[in-house]
């Protein structure tokens, strides 16, 4: 007897997502899953971020990391919430792990929840963790070919962060082909270039953030 | 890189239906992914093996049906398979493609005993 199913392989993921979803709603939190490949600066980044908003929202962080407890050290270094999951060898964070990540957040002192995943840019595009908003962070040292090689990242993501950008004249990249690359199939998704270190461009990722977040 | 928990959902799957038609054994299951999820077939074959034993999918037949990446050019609405790295559209030269397939991943059908 054949039974026919025609059911996403995803589907107990998504559904566990939308459940956290609807708990982060119900707290008032939104939350952002920050996706990138390993040494793009993710951790960089999210320090940037939490100095320039830490005045203004209730900040939460959740590292995923295939093991060490080095990420998250930053940022407890900071005095903001932060949990530590360690996938022991997975390539991606999935809802499930987030699930039980979640409760044990503060979330109701929580405006802002930051999802940093596990450095890859093939998995986890796939698993939704039950976040608002998803991004991209792609660094000027990957190179400018990178949305070519990795169209499904580059097609997912809600916005696209260009990190290291104070490094350009120092290396053969142009941001112009980049983002022509983007748009050959992401043709509305907005960029944003920044340098976590001369804090250039940090101003307009930061106000494109709050505003996604005040929805 | 992900099959292992593919092939993992993909089962948890097939024998969430199996059970819900009280079937005892799954001989054969339809697998449809696009080329866009990178997944290795090999991988995931290995890896049902394993994952299989002692449940009533073990010896179960996996069949999966790739499906290729397609795009549609938004400048001519042409329609085109995605070559690797080649994304421009091959009738007008344009670089502003939509993909319109190839991330398709689902468990089409099972066939129980």
């Amino acid at each position: 007897m054949e039974i026919k199913v025609l059911t996403n392989i995803h589907k107990a993921n998504d559904d566990i997502a939308d459940r956290s979803r609807a708990l982060l709603d119900s707290n008032g939190v939104f939350c952002l899953n920050v996706m990138a490949s390993p040494g793009a600066g993710k951790t960089t980044l999210l320090l940037a971020m939490i100095r320039r908003l830490r005045e203004k929202f209730r900040l939460g962080v959740i590292e995923g990391d295939v093991s060490s407890t080095v990420d998250s050290e930053k940022i407890a270094k900071e005095g903001i919430p932060v949990l530590q999951i360690n996938t022991g060898g997975g390539c991606h964070l999935d809802a499930n792990q987030l699930s039980g990540a979640y409760p044990e957040m503060p979330l109701a002192d929580l405006d802002l929840l930051f999802i940093e995943n596990v450095g890859n840019l093939i998995c986890t595009a796939g698993y939704q963790l039950g976040e608002h908003k998803r991004i991209v962070i792609a660094s000027v040292p990957e190179g400018d070919d990178k949305p070519y090689k990795y169209p499904n990242m580059f097609t997912v993501v809600d916005a696209i962060v260009v990190s290291k950008t104070d490094l350009i004249p120092y290396m053969n990249y142009s941001l112009e082909e980049f983002t022509r690359a983007v748009r050959a199939i992401n043709p509305s998704v907005p960029i944003f270039p920044v340098s976590a270190t001369t804090e250039e461009g940090m101003e307009a990722w930061c106000d494109w953030l709050e505003k996604e977040s005040a929805r | 890189m992900h099959e292992l928990s593919v092939t993992q959902s993909l089962l948890d799957l097939a024998l969430e239906q199996a059970a819900l038609h009280d079937a005892q054994k799954i001989t054969r299951m339809d697998v449809v992914v696009g080329r866009l999820q990178g997944l290795v077939e090999d991988s995931v074959r290995f890896y049902f093996e394993i994952l299989a034993d002692e449940t009533p999918a073990q010896g179960a037949e996996v069949r999966i049906e790739m499906l290729p990446a397609m795009a549609s050019c938004r400048e001519c609405d042409s329609q085109f398979e995605l070559e690797e790295m080649n994304w421009v559209c091959p009738n007008c030269g344009a670089r502003t493609l939509e993909i319109i397939s190839g991330r398709e991943l689902y468990l089409k059908s099972i066939e129980v005993d």
